[in-house]
């Protein structure tokens, strides 16, 4: 009994869903891939699953933070996706044309260029949205659609490859024993959580997205705010260009970032912040994103077949969503709570996340036999 | 005199939401050939009778007959199949199709599977025809003013009943406000079609704010308060005065003997010069003093929100002027007003007022945060102090400055909206029905906060439905009427609720 009103408030917490989800989803993997949580040194590198969900699950962790801001206040960014493309094309296009690739300055130009044009696609998301009152869906539509051509006009539609060793520490180097893009994503989730958290800009972008007309009356420029969010949310998309063009070391102006809109408002929506704008949490979004990448990775490992991974993985986002409806929760569980609460309270409480559990893990069996 | 036998009688009407009583067993009547006008102030159960008259609400309880047979009305479908026709203010149609497509879009005369367009436009000119109008059925309906659409929805709703066959006929026409994006030239050609229904024998439900043109055009009105059923008098049995006291619920007599209120007034802190906004408030010339209360009496949509959102540059407006404490402002946003020391706070607490997913202490400090600008949050000791200081002096509960504002009591919530703006410290308070829907601890409290305000020096624009309320806490009484400022009357012994009403309804101070 006296640890109800703890599991309760424990279950109240906004980030104790997604949490759960991934904690499940991370256990699933233990039976299939020995050493699931080990990690070893190597080289002085440090190897194992975790490291790899996590350096794998950087561009997207990224992406989704920038995005989580734009999702606050009522909007959404479609153009990300081709952001990240247009950044890496132009980058690697202008490191290629060096004479001599492994020069820091002209490694730092590039990429200063290339983050540019992802401020520029910001701006322009911005403009279309709070100037011109355009829907975000649409505006951004835009650049999502015309933006994975301008970055084939970039590489002439072909793939530019590169070789320049600076440029690949971002991506694919190691700093420490970590992968280097650990650290990006862990200075730009410490800056943007500074950003908006020591700030009033959380605050003012929540009550923009909570009730727009409202905070109009109260007068917050929320023109400003909104401009200022889309561009966040390109530079961040940027960012995450320069490290998977890094990572391959080439820039791919169809591929690279394909679907990573997509992802990353998933990721947005797991870690707890509404689509229809207000209180968002960056926490949650990135436990969100590696909720995605150890899906991504669960699936492989087990072996589900490429063909029908994309099955798999709507199914898994289904119940991650189902989980976290107060709906849904209060229908299926709401028996359980009720009488478990007056009896006892470890059983039916664990109940919950087992459930969801099983029935991921149910699945996987099925397509491997 | 015998009566004839009415088209529509509605008995017994109940419907519920969910914590109100919208209507609680209203009797309702209508006679063919008459104009019949529905009053009643602002949520007194006026849409939500019409709602249930045309199939957008399911009643709870009651019954409704047409034409002596009990009917059962579902739908809007329904509702024009048994013959009920509905013009809302907003006009409903395509104004990329032509006349005739939006008199007869979705019961286009088929035959063989096609739209037998002569046969459509044949009828359509028909029909404008003999309502006396003089259309080009074929032009797209954009190509004519506003008004005009308006009298096209009326002939569509006319139509729906006329294609039915049976020769069915409209019998009851509903017309929701129709009249308030019009001029004078406009209303007349509306009424004069109006008319003409009528003397066809059609029964035409008319609402409308505008006191002139209820005693212009109506025939027999009902009086709706609070859900009920206040009474049903023929217009020209029933003065302006007495329909007002209907309406707000209080004879006259009833309102007399309250003291005033009397701070020193200093010297001119606003002054408006021919501030107007077209289809808002008509131009007014206004003047509100360093410490003074202004109140503004006046009917429900008689004006009294569009002149005050004027005043904060909620709305913009489109002609005038605005001087504060000396300096011109150009009122093209709420910035520009708040910059200048104005705070106002809306009489729709929820929709334009808190973020209700925020916190109490988050609601509270947003005014300010927002005047400083998103890069000099308040730091946090001096956020804390503030936020609690406001709580405790306006008694805030809970008490708890974590607590969601969705959640808190209507009256708290009012308070918390308050304490947003006083901690800004603003020159001119502007509080747009403060009471309306608190109890009454509350707004005893928020009445005295107003008068040890005004002691303070700080100037207060004092909206409320309530006459005695605006009585007692004005220096100065604004009376509006029909979206004009009519009179701005001292306030004094002298000065009664009688006095006011009078004033309101006969648009000017003797």
């Amino acid at each position: 009994m006296t640890t109800t009103p703890r599991w309760r408030a424990l279950t109240q917490h906004n980030l104790f869903w997604p949490v759960a989800v991934l904690v499940v989803l991370l256990l699933i993997n233990v039976p299939f891939t020995p050493g699931f949580f080990s990690i070893k040194m190597t080289d002085g590198h440090l190897y194992g699953s975790l490291v790899s969900i996590v350096l794998f699950g950087s561009p997207l962790i990224l992406v989704a933070v920038g995005m989580t801001l734009v999702i606050a206040t009522g909007g959404i960014d479609l153009s990300v996706g081709a952001v990240v493309a247009i950044t890496g094309a132009l980058t690697c296009s202008y490191i290629s044309d060096e004479a001599n690739q492994d020069s820091l300055s002209g490694v730092f130009l590039a990429m200063g260029i290339g983050l540019i044009a992802a401020v520029v696609c910001g701006l322009w998301n911005g403009f279309l949205v709070a100037r011109m009152g355009i829907q975000p869906i649409i505006a951004t539509l835009i650049i999502m659609v015309a933006g994975r051509g301008v970055a084939q006009l970039i590489t002439d539609g072909q793939i530019i490859t590169i070789n320049s060793e600076p440029y690949k520490l971002i991506g694919g180097g190691y700093w420490l024993t970590l992968p280097f893009s650990i650290f990006v994503v862990a200075a730009v989730v410490a800056i943007m959580v500074a950003l908006t958290r020591r700030t009033a800009l959380g605050l003012l972008v929540e009550s923009v997205g909570g009730n727009a007309e409202a905070s109009r009356l109260v007068g917050i420029r929320s023109m400003r705010i909104k401009i200022m969010v889309y561009v966040f949310c390109a530079l961040c998309a940027g960012i995450a260009g320069l490290m998977i063009s890094s990572n391959t070391s080439a820039a791919d102006g169809n591929n690279a970032g394909l679907w990573i809109e997509l992802d990353a408002i998933l990721a947005v929506v797991i870690g707890g912040t509404s689509l229809t704008g207000g209180r968002f949490s960056i926490g949650g979004t990135v436990v969100g994103a590696l909720v995605i990448q150890t899906l991504t990775t669960t699936i492989y490992t087990i072996g589900v077949p490429t063909q029908t991974n994309l099955v798999f993985k709507a199914a898994v986002v289904i119940v991650v969503c189902l989980l976290q409806s107060p709906k849904f929760r209060a229908k299926v569980f709401g028996a359980k709570f009720r009488s478990g609460t007056g009896t006892k309270d470890g059983g039916t409480s664990s109940a919950t996340p087992a459930d969801g559990a099983s029935t991921t893990a149910a699945a996987p069996k099925m397509e491997v036999s | 005199m015998a009566e004839p036998r009415p088209v529509l009688e509605m008995t017994g009407i109940v419907k519920e939401f969910p914590g109100v009583r919208a209507l609680s067993g209203v009797d309702f009547r209508l006679f063919p050939g008459e104009i019949h006008a529905l009053m009643g102030e602002n949520g007194a159960g006026k849409s939500t009778l019409i709602k249930v008259l045309t199939g957008v609400y399911a009643l709870d309880d009651g019954t409704v007959t047409l034409d002596g047979r009990p009917v059962r009305i579902d739908s809007p479908f329904q509702a024009q199949q048994a013959g009920i026709s509905t013009v809302y203010q907003e006009v409903n149609l395509c104004p990329n199709l032509s006349v005739a497509e939006n008199i007869f879009i979705g019961r286009e005369p088929i035959r063989f599977g096609r739209i037998q367009w002569t046969q459509m436009r044949k009828d359509a000119a028909e029909l404008v025809d003999r309502l006396g109008l003089d259309l080009d059925v074929t032009a797209p309906l954009s190509s004519y003013p506003l008004a005009v659409q308006q009298l096209v929805a009326i002939v569509r709703a006319v139509g729906t009943g006329d294609s039915d066959g049976a020769g069915a006929g409209t019998k009851v026409l509903v017309l929701d406000e129709p009249t308030s994006s019009l001029d004078r030239d406009e209303v007349l050609e509306l009424f004069r079609l109006m008319r003409q229904l009528r003397d066809e024998g059609v029964a035409i439900l008319f609402v409308s704010h505008f006191l002139d043109q209820i005693y212009e055009i109506c025939d027999r009105m009902t009086v709706l308060r609070n859900g009920t059923l206040v009474g049903e008098h023929m217009v020209s049995e029933l003065d302006q005065v007495g329909l007002i006291q209907l309406m707000i619920g209080k004879a006259m007599d009833q309102l007399e003997g309250l003291q005033e209120q009397h701070a020193e007034v200093g010297e001119t802190l606003l002054e408006a010069d021919g501030l107007g906004r077209t289809g808002g408030i008509a131009p007014f010339d206004l003047q509100i003093k360093k410490g003074e209360v202004l109140g503004l009496a006046g009917l429900l949509g008689s004006g009294r929100t569009e002149l005050a959102r004027l005043l904060f540059g909620a709305d913009q407006p489109d002609s005038g002027t605005v001087t504060i404490g000396g300096k011109a402002v150009s009122m093209s946003a709420p910035n520009d007003a708040i910059g200048a020391g104005v705070a106002f706070c809306s009489e729709n607490r929820k929709t334009e007022g808190l973020v209700p997913e925020l916190t109490v202490r988050e609601n509270i400090i947003l005014a300010l945060q927002a005047a400083r600008g998103w890069i000099r949050p308040i730091p946090a000791a001096q956020r804390d102090e503030l936020v609690a200081k406001y709580i405790k002096a306006l008694d805030i509960r809970p008490a708890n400055p974590e607590a969601r504002v969705g959640r808190l009591s209507g009256g708290n919530q009012q308070k918390v909206l308050l304490a947003r703006w006083l901690i800004t410290q603003p020159k001119l308070l502007i509080l747009d029905e403060p009471t309306r829907g608190i109890d009454v601890g509350a707004k005893a409290e928020i009445q005295k906060l107003v008068v040890s305000l005004s002691e303070e020096g700080m100037s207060v624009l004092y909206i409320a439905a309530e006459l005695e309320e605006v009585l007692r806490l004005s220096h100065t009484i604004g009376v509006l009427r029909d979206r004009k400022l009519v009179a701005q009357i001292a306030n004094g012994p002298e000065i009664t609720p009688t006095r006011i009403l009078e004033t309101i309804a006969s648009g000017e101070h003797q």
